[in-house]
């Protein structure tokens, strides 16, 4: 009998607040949660630049390309020389006239480039991307207060 | 007998909590494992079709580009900057001229038309390069940000020797 009403006393211990608290976290992870670093390669370091805010809306059918090295650059998921990106960036050329008219002049290329690489390889990527058929690139860098006194104090 | 009655209605009246908790519980960790913080990054837009397009159809009335050439010291830092035939000292100043030509006035006017072609070495690191675009580009003056030159392109690339 009386083991019998222990038991109960303990199961009855108040879950509210609890999980009150673990819904308000859940909700804060939620917010704050991006899914766009599927995008985002972490052998990029990209310089900074206090002016790179983030844009309001998202670039029409972005492509982006990763420019890890002098050699490599990375398309979605997959590893491929500087070289090979025409063959790459024809086919994702050809989807995109299928898909419609103008849709292809309107595919905004995203380049993530290292930082240390050189600019001439940057000028490549963005030769090719031009004799395939794409107009708009958007140079991407980090934001960041730094520049300002590095730039004014040069 | 009635003491084992007694103990189940107990148990049937609170709410079953265990398993919604336990869910919860599953999505704070999948949440907290996915969390990280990164910094915001941001796009300068550069327009730029292919060269055989922009020679078949000249525009007399537009305006000529203004040239900023950039060359490169051996380890790819800035060794020179010369903006329309004027060498610079640094990259503030290339932005105190530009400011000079686009002027800062605001409304219409020649922020719009203005054009800046970078030519830089080929082995000039790509960060000093997006240093040069915020340059030009614009700059912060009291938390806000004051655009200068929003059309920008590149020459082809120079092939190293």
């Amino acid at each position: 009998m009386r083991w019998a009403k222990t038991s109960t006393k303990i199961q009855e211990a108040d879950m509210t607040p609890m999980i009150d608290m673990v819904f308000q976290l859940i909700a804060f992870f939620m917010v704050v949660i991006n899914f766009s670093e599927a995008d985002q390669n972490q052998r990029v370091h990209l310089p900074s630049s206090e002016l790179a805010k983030p844009p309001d809306a998202p670039a029409e059918s972005p492509i982006t390309i990763n420019v890890i090295s002098e050699e490599v650059a990375i398309i979605g998921a997959q590893e491929v020389p500087i070289a090979g990106l025409t063959r790459l960036l024809t086919l994702e050329h050809q989807v995109l006239v299928r898909k419609g008219e103008g849709k292809a002049r309107e595919a905004t290329i995203i380049i993530r480039a290292d930082g240390s690489t050189e600019h001439g390889v940057v000028q490549q990527v963005i030769q090719i991307c031009q004799q395939v058929g794409f107009e708009k690139f958007a140079l991407r860098a980090k934001q960041q207060e730094l520049v300002t006194t590095r730039l004014t104090d040069t | 007998m009635r003491i084992r009655n007694a103990a189940q209605s107990e148990e049937t009246s609170g709410l079953q909590m265990t398993s919604m908790i336990d869910v919860v519980f599953l999505l704070l960790v999948f949440f907290l494992l996915t969390f990280k913080i990164v910094a915001p990054e941001g796009d300068f837009n550069v327009k730029m079709p292919a060269q055989a397009a922009a020679r078949g159809t000249p525009d007399p009335s537009a305006i000529p580009p203004i040239k900023v050439r950039i060359t490169a010291t051996p380890t790819g830092r800035i060794a020179s900057i010369r903006f329309a035939d004027v060498s610079v000292p640094n990259l503030a100043d290339l932005r105190k001229r530009i400011r000079g030509v686009v002027g800062d006035a605001p409304g219409p006017g020649t922020l719009e038309s203005t054009e800046v072609e970078f030519d830089c070495d080929y082995n000039l690191r790509y960060e000093y390069v997006i240093q040069a675009i915020t340059a030009v580009s614009g700059y912060i003056e009291g938390g806000r940000v004051i655009k200068l030159v929003e059309k920008i392109k590149f020459t082809p690339p120079r092939k190293p020797d």
